[in-house]
Protein backbone atom coordinates (compact mmCIF):
# COMPACT_ATOMS: atom_id res chain seq x y z
CA UNK A 1 0.00 0.00 0.00
CA UNK A 2 1.36 3.41 -0.94
CA UNK A 3 1.74 5.68 2.01
CA UNK A 4 -0.51 8.61 2.83
CA UNK A 5 -0.99 11.13 5.59
CA UNK A 6 -3.40 9.80 8.18
CA UNK A 7 -5.61 12.31 9.98
CA UNK A 8 -8.18 11.58 12.65
CA UNK A 9 -10.74 14.36 12.45
CA UNK A 10 -12.27 15.55 15.71
CA UNK A 11 -15.39 16.93 14.08
CA UNK A 12 -17.10 17.16 10.72
CA UNK A 13 -15.87 20.69 10.14
CA UNK A 14 -12.26 19.61 10.50
CA UNK A 15 -12.82 16.57 8.28
CA UNK A 16 -14.32 18.69 5.56
CA UNK A 17 -11.54 21.26 5.81
CA UNK A 18 -8.84 18.61 5.43
CA UNK A 19 -10.46 17.17 2.30
CA UNK A 20 -9.11 17.78 -1.18
CA UNK A 21 -9.39 16.20 -4.62
CA UNK A 22 -6.63 13.81 -3.48
CA UNK A 23 -8.13 12.62 -0.20
CA UNK A 24 -10.63 10.08 1.05
CA UNK A 25 -12.71 9.90 4.17
CA UNK A 26 -12.15 6.70 6.11
CA UNK A 27 -14.89 5.04 8.10
CA UNK A 28 -14.72 1.20 8.36
CA UNK A 29 -12.20 1.03 5.53
CA UNK A 30 -13.64 -2.25 4.28
CA UNK A 31 -13.39 -1.07 0.66
CA UNK A 32 -10.95 1.83 0.87
CA UNK A 33 -8.08 -0.12 2.43
CA UNK A 34 -8.22 -3.18 0.12
CA UNK A 35 -8.60 -0.80 -2.86
CA UNK A 36 -5.44 1.03 -1.84
CA UNK A 37 -3.59 -2.25 -1.32
CA UNK A 38 -4.60 -3.48 -4.76
CA UNK A 39 -3.44 -0.24 -6.36
CA UNK A 40 -6.97 0.63 -7.47
CA UNK A 41 -6.88 3.83 -5.45
CA UNK A 42 -4.29 6.03 -3.85
CA UNK A 43 -4.68 9.19 -1.82
CA UNK A 44 -2.42 11.83 -0.37
CA UNK A 45 -4.60 12.18 2.71
CA UNK A 46 -6.81 9.72 4.55
CA UNK A 47 -9.22 11.47 6.85
CA UNK A 48 -10.59 9.16 9.52
CA UNK A 49 -14.08 10.15 10.66
CA UNK A 50 -14.66 7.24 13.05
CA UNK A 51 -13.92 9.20 16.19
CA UNK A 52 -16.54 11.86 15.46
CA UNK A 53 -19.15 10.80 18.01
CA UNK A 54 -22.17 12.47 16.46
CA UNK A 55 -21.79 10.43 13.26
CA UNK A 56 -22.66 7.18 15.01
CA UNK A 57 -25.92 5.92 16.44
CA UNK A 58 -29.48 4.88 15.69
CA UNK A 59 -32.58 6.94 16.37
CA UNK A 60 -36.21 6.03 15.78
CA UNK A 61 -38.78 8.78 15.92
CA UNK A 62 -42.29 8.71 14.50
CA UNK A 63 -42.12 7.28 11.02
CA UNK A 64 -38.36 7.59 10.56
CA UNK A 65 -35.28 5.59 11.41
CA UNK A 66 -32.13 7.69 11.32
CA UNK A 67 -28.76 5.95 11.27
CA UNK A 68 -25.49 7.80 11.73
CA UNK A 69 -22.98 7.44 8.90
CA UNK A 70 -20.32 5.57 10.89
CA UNK A 71 -22.77 3.14 12.49
CA UNK A 72 -21.46 -0.35 11.88
CA UNK A 73 -23.38 -3.08 10.07
CA UNK A 74 -23.28 -5.24 13.22
CA UNK A 75 -24.91 -2.40 15.20
CA UNK A 76 -27.74 -2.06 12.68
CA UNK A 77 -28.16 -5.84 12.52
CA UNK A 78 -28.47 -6.20 16.28
CA UNK A 79 -30.40 -3.01 17.03
CA UNK A 80 -33.69 -3.75 18.79
CA UNK A 81 -35.06 -0.45 17.48
CA UNK A 82 -34.25 -1.24 13.85
CA UNK A 83 -35.52 -4.81 14.21
CA UNK A 84 -38.81 -3.47 15.49
CA UNK A 85 -39.24 -0.54 13.08
CA UNK A 86 -37.82 -2.00 9.85
CA UNK A 87 -36.92 -5.68 10.37
CA UNK A 88 -35.89 -6.04 6.72
CA UNK A 89 -33.18 -3.41 7.21
CA UNK A 90 -31.69 -5.23 10.19
CA UNK A 91 -31.78 -8.46 8.17
CA UNK A 92 -30.02 -6.74 5.26
CA UNK A 93 -27.24 -5.58 7.58
CA UNK A 94 -26.89 -9.12 8.99
CA UNK A 95 -26.30 -10.42 5.47
CA UNK A 96 -23.43 -8.11 4.53
CA UNK A 97 -20.02 -9.76 4.12
CA UNK A 98 -19.02 -11.70 7.23
CA UNK A 99 -19.01 -11.00 10.99
CA UNK A 100 -15.62 -9.24 10.95
CA UNK A 101 -16.63 -7.04 8.04
CA UNK A 102 -19.86 -6.22 9.85
CA UNK A 103 -17.84 -5.29 12.96
CA UNK A 104 -15.98 -2.61 10.96
CA UNK A 105 -17.96 -1.67 7.87
CA UNK A 106 -20.33 1.29 8.07
CA UNK A 107 -23.55 2.31 6.40
CA UNK A 108 -22.17 5.69 5.31
CA UNK A 109 -19.12 4.05 3.80
CA UNK A 110 -21.26 1.58 1.92
CA UNK A 111 -23.48 4.18 0.29
CA UNK A 112 -20.65 6.65 -0.38
CA UNK A 113 -18.81 3.89 -2.23
CA UNK A 114 -21.98 2.91 -4.15
CA UNK A 115 -20.66 -0.45 -5.25
CA UNK A 116 -23.10 -1.73 -7.89
CA UNK A 117 -23.44 -4.94 -5.86
CA UNK A 118 -23.70 -3.40 -2.38
CA UNK A 119 -26.81 -4.04 -0.28
CA UNK A 120 -27.50 -0.71 1.43
CA UNK A 121 -28.11 1.38 -1.71
CA UNK A 122 -31.20 -0.73 -2.45
CA UNK A 123 -32.48 -0.01 1.06
CA UNK A 124 -32.02 3.72 0.49
CA UNK A 125 -34.09 3.52 -2.70
CA UNK A 126 -36.80 1.26 -1.27
CA UNK A 127 -37.15 3.10 2.03
CA UNK A 128 -37.29 6.63 0.55
CA UNK A 129 -34.08 7.54 2.33
CA UNK A 130 -32.78 11.05 2.71
CA UNK A 131 -29.01 11.32 2.96
CA UNK A 132 -27.98 14.15 5.26
CA UNK A 133 -24.53 15.63 4.69
CA UNK A 134 -22.74 18.54 6.30
CA UNK A 135 -24.09 20.74 3.47
CA UNK A 136 -27.48 19.45 2.40
CA UNK A 137 -30.09 16.72 2.39
CA UNK A 138 -30.30 14.53 -0.68
CA UNK A 139 -33.04 12.07 -1.65
CA UNK A 140 -31.72 8.60 -2.47
CA UNK A 141 -32.82 8.60 -6.11
CA UNK A 142 -30.67 11.68 -6.73
CA UNK A 143 -27.78 10.53 -4.53
CA UNK A 144 -26.70 7.46 -6.51
CA UNK A 145 -25.53 8.70 -9.91
CA UNK A 146 -23.62 5.78 -11.48
CA UNK A 147 -21.17 2.95 -10.99
CA UNK A 148 -19.23 3.78 -7.79
CA UNK A 149 -20.51 7.35 -8.25
CA UNK A 150 -22.61 9.57 -6.05
CA UNK A 151 -23.40 13.27 -6.12
CA UNK A 152 -21.14 13.86 -3.08
CA UNK A 153 -18.52 16.59 -3.37
CA UNK A 154 -14.99 15.81 -2.23
CA UNK A 155 -15.36 17.82 1.00
CA UNK A 156 -18.88 16.62 1.73
CA UNK A 157 -19.34 14.26 4.67
CA UNK A 158 -22.38 12.02 5.07
CA UNK A 159 -23.72 12.55 8.58
CA UNK A 160 -26.79 10.34 8.69
CA UNK A 161 -29.24 8.37 6.60
CA UNK A 162 -32.92 8.80 7.35
CA UNK A 163 -35.21 5.95 6.31
CA UNK A 164 -39.01 6.03 6.13
CA UNK A 165 -40.64 3.17 8.02
CA UNK A 166 -42.74 1.26 5.49
CA UNK A 167 -45.99 -0.62 6.09
CA UNK A 168 -44.19 -3.77 5.03
CA UNK A 169 -40.95 -4.63 3.34
CA UNK A 170 -38.46 -7.35 2.53
CA UNK A 171 -34.98 -7.57 1.06
CA UNK A 172 -34.04 -10.75 -0.74
CA UNK A 173 -30.71 -11.38 -2.36
CA UNK A 174 -28.85 -13.95 -4.32
CA UNK A 175 -25.44 -13.61 -2.72
CA UNK A 176 -22.17 -14.33 -4.40
CA UNK A 177 -21.14 -17.49 -2.51
CA UNK A 178 -17.65 -16.14 -1.81
CA UNK A 179 -18.04 -12.44 -1.10
CA UNK A 180 -21.71 -12.25 -0.10
CA UNK A 181 -22.07 -9.23 -2.36
CA UNK A 182 -25.39 -9.30 -4.20
CA UNK A 183 -25.40 -10.95 -7.60
CA UNK A 184 -28.97 -9.70 -7.39
CA UNK A 185 -30.71 -8.01 -4.50
CA UNK A 186 -34.32 -6.83 -4.53
CA UNK A 187 -35.77 -4.63 -1.79
CA UNK A 188 -39.54 -4.30 -1.91
CA UNK A 189 -41.16 -1.72 0.36
CA UNK A 190 -44.81 -0.77 0.58
CA UNK A 191 -45.36 2.72 1.92
CA UNK A 192 -48.66 4.57 2.34
CA UNK A 193 -47.43 6.87 -0.41
CA UNK A 194 -46.43 4.13 -2.87
CA UNK A 195 -44.32 1.09 -3.56
CA UNK A 196 -40.59 1.00 -4.28
CA UNK A 197 -38.56 -1.86 -5.67
CA UNK A 198 -34.87 -1.14 -5.14
CA UNK A 199 -32.69 -3.40 -7.26
CA UNK A 200 -28.96 -3.85 -6.70
CA UNK A 201 -26.39 -6.03 -8.45
CA UNK A 202 -28.29 -6.01 -11.72
CA UNK A 203 -26.97 -2.88 -13.43
CA UNK A 204 -24.07 -0.47 -13.09
CA UNK A 205 -26.01 1.39 -10.41
CA UNK A 206 -28.88 0.67 -8.04
CA UNK A 207 -32.32 1.65 -9.40
CA UNK A 208 -36.01 1.71 -8.57
CA UNK A 209 -37.77 -0.73 -10.89
CA UNK A 210 -40.86 1.24 -11.89
CA UNK A 211 -42.42 -1.65 -13.86
CA UNK A 212 -42.33 -3.96 -10.85
CA UNK A 213 -43.51 -1.15 -8.58
CA UNK A 214 -46.36 -0.38 -10.99
CA UNK A 215 -47.54 -3.99 -11.12
CA UNK A 216 -47.38 -4.26 -7.32
CA UNK A 217 -49.31 -1.01 -6.91
CA UNK A 218 -52.24 -2.58 -8.78
CA UNK A 219 -52.00 -5.86 -6.93
CA UNK A 220 -49.56 -6.45 -4.10
CA UNK A 221 -48.91 -10.14 -4.65
CA UNK A 222 -46.11 -12.15 -6.18
CA UNK A 223 -48.42 -13.34 -8.97
CA UNK A 224 -48.75 -9.70 -10.10
CA UNK A 225 -45.06 -9.90 -11.07
CA UNK A 226 -45.55 -12.90 -13.38
CA UNK A 227 -46.51 -10.76 -16.36
CA UNK A 228 -43.87 -8.06 -15.88
CA UNK A 229 -41.20 -8.25 -18.55
CA UNK A 230 -37.71 -7.56 -17.22
CA UNK A 231 -35.34 -6.64 -20.02
CA UNK A 232 -31.75 -7.81 -19.74
CA UNK A 233 -30.55 -4.81 -21.70
CA UNK A 234 -28.13 -2.78 -19.61
CA UNK A 235 -27.74 -5.54 -17.06
CA UNK A 236 -24.33 -6.66 -15.84
CA UNK A 237 -22.82 -9.77 -17.33
CA UNK A 238 -19.79 -11.38 -15.69
CA UNK A 239 -18.35 -14.71 -14.58
CA UNK A 240 -21.00 -14.97 -11.88
CA UNK A 241 -24.11 -14.42 -13.97
CA UNK A 242 -25.11 -13.44 -17.52
CA UNK A 243 -27.41 -10.48 -18.11
CA UNK A 244 -30.29 -12.80 -19.06
CA UNK A 245 -29.83 -14.75 -15.84
CA UNK A 246 -29.74 -11.55 -13.84
CA UNK A 247 -32.95 -10.32 -15.48
CA UNK A 248 -34.62 -13.59 -14.57
CA UNK A 249 -33.31 -13.41 -11.00
CA UNK A 250 -34.62 -9.86 -10.55
CA UNK A 251 -38.07 -11.24 -11.19
CA UNK A 252 -37.58 -14.34 -9.06
CA UNK A 253 -36.22 -12.37 -6.11
CA UNK A 254 -38.86 -9.66 -6.42
CA UNK A 255 -41.46 -12.42 -6.05
CA UNK A 256 -39.60 -13.85 -3.09
CA UNK A 257 -39.48 -10.41 -1.48
CA UNK A 258 -43.21 -9.82 -1.95
CA UNK A 259 -44.02 -13.23 -0.49
CA UNK A 260 -41.79 -12.45 2.51
CA UNK A 261 -43.41 -9.06 3.15
CA UNK B 1 4.84 8.80 11.31
CA UNK B 2 2.30 8.47 14.08
CA UNK B 3 2.74 7.64 17.72
CA UNK B 4 0.28 5.16 19.14
CA UNK B 5 -0.27 3.53 22.50
CA UNK B 6 -2.23 0.31 22.56
CA UNK B 7 -2.55 -2.74 24.74
CA UNK B 8 -1.64 -6.06 23.15
CA UNK B 9 -2.44 -9.24 25.07
CA UNK B 10 -2.51 -7.27 28.30
CA UNK B 11 0.80 -5.49 27.74
CA UNK B 12 1.00 -1.78 27.08
CA UNK B 13 2.82 -0.94 23.86
CA UNK B 14 3.87 2.48 22.56
CA UNK B 15 5.30 2.67 19.07
CA UNK B 16 5.99 5.11 16.34
CA UNK B 17 4.53 3.74 13.13
CA UNK B 18 4.08 4.77 9.54
CA UNK B 19 0.67 6.22 8.69
CA UNK B 20 -0.19 3.30 6.41
CA UNK B 21 0.89 0.53 8.81
CA UNK B 22 -1.88 -2.00 9.24
CA UNK B 23 -2.64 -3.70 12.52
CA UNK B 24 -1.44 -7.01 11.05
CA UNK B 25 1.80 -5.32 10.02
CA UNK B 26 2.28 -3.84 13.46
CA UNK B 27 1.67 -7.20 15.15
CA UNK B 28 3.87 -9.27 12.87
CA UNK B 29 6.67 -6.98 11.75
CA UNK B 30 7.07 -4.65 14.69
CA UNK B 31 5.90 -6.68 17.69
CA UNK B 32 7.03 -10.07 16.30
CA UNK B 33 3.66 -11.64 17.06
CA UNK B 34 3.65 -13.84 13.98
CA UNK B 35 0.77 -16.04 15.09
CA UNK B 36 -1.55 -13.64 13.27
CA UNK B 37 -1.29 -14.74 9.65
CA UNK B 38 -1.71 -12.76 6.46
CA UNK B 39 -3.38 -14.70 3.68
CA UNK B 40 -5.22 -12.61 1.12
CA UNK B 41 -4.31 -9.27 2.74
CA UNK B 42 -7.62 -7.84 1.50
CA UNK B 43 -10.04 -8.92 4.26
CA UNK B 44 -11.51 -11.97 2.59
CA UNK B 45 -9.69 -14.98 4.05
CA UNK B 46 -9.80 -14.28 7.79
CA UNK B 47 -6.34 -15.66 8.66
CA UNK B 48 -5.56 -12.32 10.32
CA UNK B 49 -8.56 -12.15 12.68
CA UNK B 50 -7.78 -10.66 16.09
CA UNK B 51 -9.94 -9.03 18.74
CA UNK B 52 -10.00 -5.26 19.13
CA UNK B 53 -11.86 -3.99 22.19
CA UNK B 54 -13.52 -7.38 22.49
CA UNK B 55 -14.72 -7.72 18.90
CA UNK B 56 -13.23 -9.82 16.12
CA UNK B 57 -11.90 -7.88 13.15
CA UNK B 58 -9.59 -8.51 10.23
CA UNK B 59 -6.30 -6.95 11.24
CA UNK B 60 -5.03 -6.63 7.66
CA UNK B 61 -7.73 -4.08 6.98
CA UNK B 62 -7.41 -1.86 10.03
CA UNK B 63 -4.90 0.95 10.21
CA UNK B 64 -2.78 0.82 13.34
CA UNK B 65 -2.90 4.61 13.54
CA UNK B 66 -6.65 4.44 13.93
CA UNK B 67 -6.48 2.03 16.88
CA UNK B 68 -4.69 4.33 19.31
CA UNK B 69 -5.98 3.51 22.79
CA UNK B 70 -7.44 0.12 21.83
CA UNK B 71 -7.06 -3.24 23.49
CA UNK B 72 -5.93 -5.98 21.12
CA UNK B 73 -5.96 -9.73 21.73
CA UNK B 74 -4.13 -12.01 19.33
CA UNK B 75 -3.84 -15.79 19.18
CA UNK B 76 -0.75 -15.49 21.41
CA UNK B 77 -2.95 -13.97 24.09
CA UNK B 78 -5.36 -16.90 24.46
CA UNK B 79 -3.29 -19.45 26.34
CA UNK B 80 -2.68 -18.69 29.98
CA UNK B 81 0.14 -20.04 32.16
CA UNK B 82 1.16 -22.48 29.45
CA UNK B 83 -2.34 -23.95 29.25
CA UNK B 84 -4.14 -23.84 25.92
CA UNK B 85 -7.43 -21.98 25.68
CA UNK B 86 -10.40 -24.42 25.49
CA UNK B 87 -10.90 -23.44 21.84
CA UNK B 88 -7.28 -24.28 21.01
CA UNK B 89 -7.59 -27.53 22.95
CA UNK B 90 -10.76 -28.41 21.01
CA UNK B 91 -9.12 -27.72 17.63
CA UNK B 92 -6.34 -30.10 18.65
CA UNK B 93 -8.67 -32.78 19.95
CA UNK B 94 -11.07 -32.70 16.99
CA UNK B 95 -8.35 -32.37 14.33
CA UNK B 96 -9.73 -28.97 13.36
CA UNK B 97 -6.64 -28.14 11.37
CA UNK B 98 -4.38 -29.58 8.73
CA UNK B 99 -1.78 -27.11 7.48
CA UNK B 100 -2.68 -24.66 10.24
CA UNK B 101 -2.45 -21.49 8.20
CA UNK B 102 -6.06 -20.41 8.72
CA UNK B 103 -6.18 -21.70 12.29
CA UNK B 104 -5.27 -18.56 14.26
CA UNK B 105 -8.04 -16.65 12.49
CA UNK B 106 -10.50 -19.53 12.86
CA UNK B 107 -9.81 -19.78 16.57
CA UNK B 108 -10.07 -16.02 17.19
CA UNK B 109 -13.29 -15.81 15.20
CA UNK B 110 -14.78 -18.85 16.98
CA UNK B 111 -13.90 -17.43 20.42
CA UNK B 112 -15.81 -14.28 19.50
CA UNK B 113 -18.80 -16.39 18.42
CA UNK B 114 -18.97 -18.17 21.77
CA UNK B 115 -18.86 -14.84 23.60
CA UNK B 116 -22.20 -13.99 22.04
CA UNK B 117 -23.69 -17.44 21.63
CA UNK B 118 -22.97 -20.09 24.22
CA UNK B 119 -24.28 -23.10 22.32
CA UNK B 120 -24.34 -22.38 18.61
CA UNK B 121 -25.85 -24.86 16.15
CA UNK B 122 -23.81 -26.27 13.26
CA UNK B 123 -25.49 -23.78 10.94
CA UNK B 124 -24.76 -20.85 13.24
CA UNK B 125 -21.10 -21.89 13.42
CA UNK B 126 -20.89 -22.20 9.64
CA UNK B 127 -22.59 -18.83 9.16
CA UNK B 128 -20.28 -17.16 11.65
CA UNK B 129 -17.14 -18.62 10.04
CA UNK B 130 -18.23 -17.18 6.69
CA UNK B 131 -15.21 -14.89 6.64
CA UNK B 132 -12.62 -17.57 7.48
CA UNK B 133 -11.39 -19.59 4.57
CA UNK B 134 -9.67 -22.97 4.99
CA UNK B 135 -8.05 -24.28 1.81
CA UNK B 136 -7.41 -27.72 3.27
CA UNK B 137 -11.23 -27.94 3.31
CA UNK B 138 -11.20 -28.85 6.94
CA UNK B 139 -14.49 -27.16 7.73
CA UNK B 140 -16.23 -30.25 9.04
CA UNK B 141 -13.75 -30.79 11.85
CA UNK B 142 -13.53 -27.07 12.52
CA UNK B 143 -17.26 -27.00 13.19
CA UNK B 144 -16.86 -30.07 15.41
CA UNK B 145 -14.05 -28.31 17.28
CA UNK B 146 -16.15 -25.20 17.92
CA UNK B 147 -18.98 -27.41 19.23
CA UNK B 148 -16.55 -29.26 21.46
CA UNK B 149 -15.21 -25.97 22.81
CA UNK B 150 -18.75 -24.72 23.42
CA UNK B 151 -19.43 -27.75 25.59
CA UNK B 152 -16.32 -27.02 27.68
CA UNK B 153 -16.51 -23.24 28.03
Amino acid sequence: MKTFNYHSAKDVKEASKLASSNSAFLAGGMTTIPSMKLGLASYKDIIDIKRIKKLSGIKVSGKKVTIGATTKHSEVASSKDVKKAIPSLAALAEGIGDPQVRNRGTIGGSIANNDPAADYPSACIALNATIHTNNRSIVAEKFFTGMFETCLKSNEVIEAIEFSIPEKSSYQKLPNPASRYAIIGVYVAKHKTGINVGVTGAKSCVYNDKDLAGALTKNFSSSAIDNVKISSSGMNSDIHASSDYRANMVKAFAKKAVDAC
Amino acid sequence: MKKIAIEVNGKKVSKEIQDHTTLSGLLRDILNLTGTHIGCDTSQCGACVVHVDGKSIKSCTALAADLDGSKVTTIEGLASNGKLHPMQEAFKKMHGLQCGFCTPGMVMSAVDLLKNKKNPSDQEIRDWLEGNICRCTGYHNIVAAVKEAASKM
